[in-house]
């Protein structure tokens, strides 16, 4: 659906050239959410306009549908641009014009005559949950329904690609949830293919696919969401994926118990998968001579299915131990021993 | 009872003067509106990194609407005899006075509509980019509806500026309130007419300013 190939822009400044995106390769599959992640200054901004073209490419070859972006003719790109809708940070609506009239904008654009303007203005409404405010100035409405608004605006012309360029950054931790779950709805509902850029490793974890990780304009790792929450390879790609599974007083937590129980072992698993739901703990102390005290332990769900940590204190006979211990590394979750008395 | 305050008026010479100088801010106020909004559109469209952005054509631009703008309005009233004898054939009476007020003013207000059109919030731009926008829809679409209260408010400014421009035109023989001041009160001594025309002018900045708050903040959605 979207190939980035050897994409590069740079940008000249006073200070020299600056690499804001660094020959990026990409493909992203119909239907999916994909998800790029980096903190501020790694270039994704720069990217997902690349993929609209409200930024030019140095070089590189950008397909969206088949279309190579940057060798449309301006009005060729126009249309084209219809077929891939955007979502900003801070909404970008129209505060002269009311919700109704800022959903309706791009249908003007495009060209729609006015009654069926008035009947997908409707649908939209409905859609992103916005019913008995279409009289409504931007600025009457909360962080949250403005986005509603724009995500209904992105939705007007019946895109293919839904760009979201930090879509949930100005929001709360609730209303970002919201907006989310509306995400993955219509990825569900209508097909459509979603690229998001965020910071938020919450976000990925939540709605994404996959997820390409990006830092100084190159994209150091990429893959699946579990596969990269399982196995994260770069140190950046470890304190994203910190951000959601590894609650930040856990280190302390753990240093306490040792402090505290020092016989034992101090075990982190780590479950990925369908594995996170299974009775792991029951069995190990029904089947296996030792005791068992829970530290800590958090499980997250990702699109592909749960991941989650668990630190536990295994006490017992050295023996037992031993067999508890073989019991665990059969299963399949990853076992870590953190501390051995 | 006004006899004896204003013994001088002569109230059909006033209320024609004042016909005058109210015809005069009009029609200023109508062509200035559209050309300074043409010209601000362009100093916006053509900075670099915007729509047109053309390096040259922008300074160009800039460059005669600095000109214009600096040049002290009675001296471009002067400068303009030749180009008003050409354009109206005479230079006396109301009509004489438009070109002078409209060079002198579309100027002004070009730079309140590019600074107004600034002020747009650039990702609303963008956003119409990215919906397939083509500039003029952008222009007619985004840029001046998002812009009204400010264009609005800056029109206001313009035009109270203009009230006092046409006074000192009627100094030249344009007629108007701004001229019976002058040479029915001034240079005949007769502080009550330049009084009373002096009133007058200060009713029509009011109302001006008035009318345009109320349009101003009935505009503003914000």
């Amino acid at each position: 659906m979207i190939n980035l190939q050897s994409v590069r822009k740079v940008f000249q400044t006073k200070d020299g050239e600056v690499k804001a995106v660094d020959t990026v390769d990409l493909t992203i599959k119909q239907g999916e959410i994909y998800g790029i992640i980096g903190y501020s200054g790694a270039g994704k901004s720069t990217l997902i306009r690349i993929l609209n073209m409200l930024e030019r490419p140095t070089s590189g070859t950008v397909t969206i549908a088949g279309k190579n972006m940057s060798e449309l003719s301006s009005k060729k790109l126009r249309e084209a641009r219809q077929e891939i809708s955007m979502i900003f940070q801070h909404f970008n609506l129209l505060w002269s014009r009311t919700v109704r009239e800022n959903i309706a904008f791009p249908l003007e654009i495009a060209g729609y005559p006015k009654d069926k303007i008035k009947q997908r203005v409707d649908e939209l409404i409905d859609l992103v949950g916005l019913e008995g405010r279409g009289g409504s100035y931007p600025s009457q409405l909360s962080g949250g329904q403005k986005q509603r608004v724009g995500i209904a605006r992105a939705l007007a012309n019946e895109p293919k690609v839904l760009l979201c360029d930090e879509a949930t950054s100005a929001l709360d931790p609730k209303t970002t949830d919201s907006i989310l779950d509306l995400l993955v709805e219509i990825n569900q509902k209508l097909g459509l293919t979603i690229v998001l850029i965020t910071h938020e490793m919450h976000v990925i974890r939540k709605i994404c696919h996959r997820v390409a990780v990006m830092e100084k304009g190159k994209v150091v790792e990429e893959g699946d969401v579990l596969n990269v929450f399982k196995n994260p390879k770069e140190a950046i790609t470890k304190d994203f994926v910190k951000q959601v599974t590894e609650p930040e007083e856990t280190v302390d937590t753990i240093k306490q118990f040792i402090e505290e129980f020092p016989e034992g072992r101090i075990i982190q698993l780590t479950f990925i998968g369908g594995r996170a739901g299974q009775p792991l703990i029951t069995e190990l102390i029904r089947n296996y001579d030792v005791d068992v005290n829970i530290l800590q332990g958090k499980i997250t769900q990702t699109q592909n299915g749960p991941y989650g940590t668990l630190f536990i204190q295994i006490k017992g006979s050295e023996s037992a131990l031993a067999r508890a211990m073989e019991f665990l590394n059969s299963v399949q979750v990853e076992v870590e021993v953190i501390h051995n008395a | 009872m006004l006899s004896t305050w204003f013994p001088n008026v002569q109230w059909d010479v006033l209320l024609e003067a004042t016909k005058e100088t109210l015809y005069m801010s009009a029609i200023s106020v109508v062509v200035t509106f559209i050309l300074g909004l043409g010209l601000g559109l362009a100093l916006f469209l053509t900075s670099p990194g915007n729509l047109w952005g053309n390096k040259f054509l922008n300074s160009v631009i800039a460059i005669i609407v600095n000109v214009f703008r600096s040049i002290p309005f009675i001296i471009l009233i002067i400068l303009l005899i030749p180009f008003t004898r050409f354009i109206v054939g005479t230079m006396l009476g109301a009509e004489a006075a438009l070109p002078a007020l409209i060079v002198g003013s579309a100027p002004f207000y070009a730079r309140m509509v590019e600074i107004a059109l600034r002020e747009i919030n650039k990702g609303v731009i963008e956003a119409a980019k990215s919906m397939g926008a083509t500039n003029t829809q952008i222009i007619f679409k985004v840029l001046i509806p998002e812009s009204t209260p400010a264009l609005v408010s800056g029109i206001t400014v313009t035009a109270i500026a203009l009230v006092s421009y046409t006074a000192m035109a009627g100094v030249v023989g344009a007629g108007g309130l701004g001229n019976l001041a002058y040479m029915e009160g001034y240079q005949r001594d007769n502080a009550d007419v330049t009084l009373i025309s002096t009133v007058l002018i200060l009713v029509i900045v009011f109302v001006i300013q008035w009318i345009g708050d109320r349009v101003t903040s009935a505009l503003d959605k914000r």
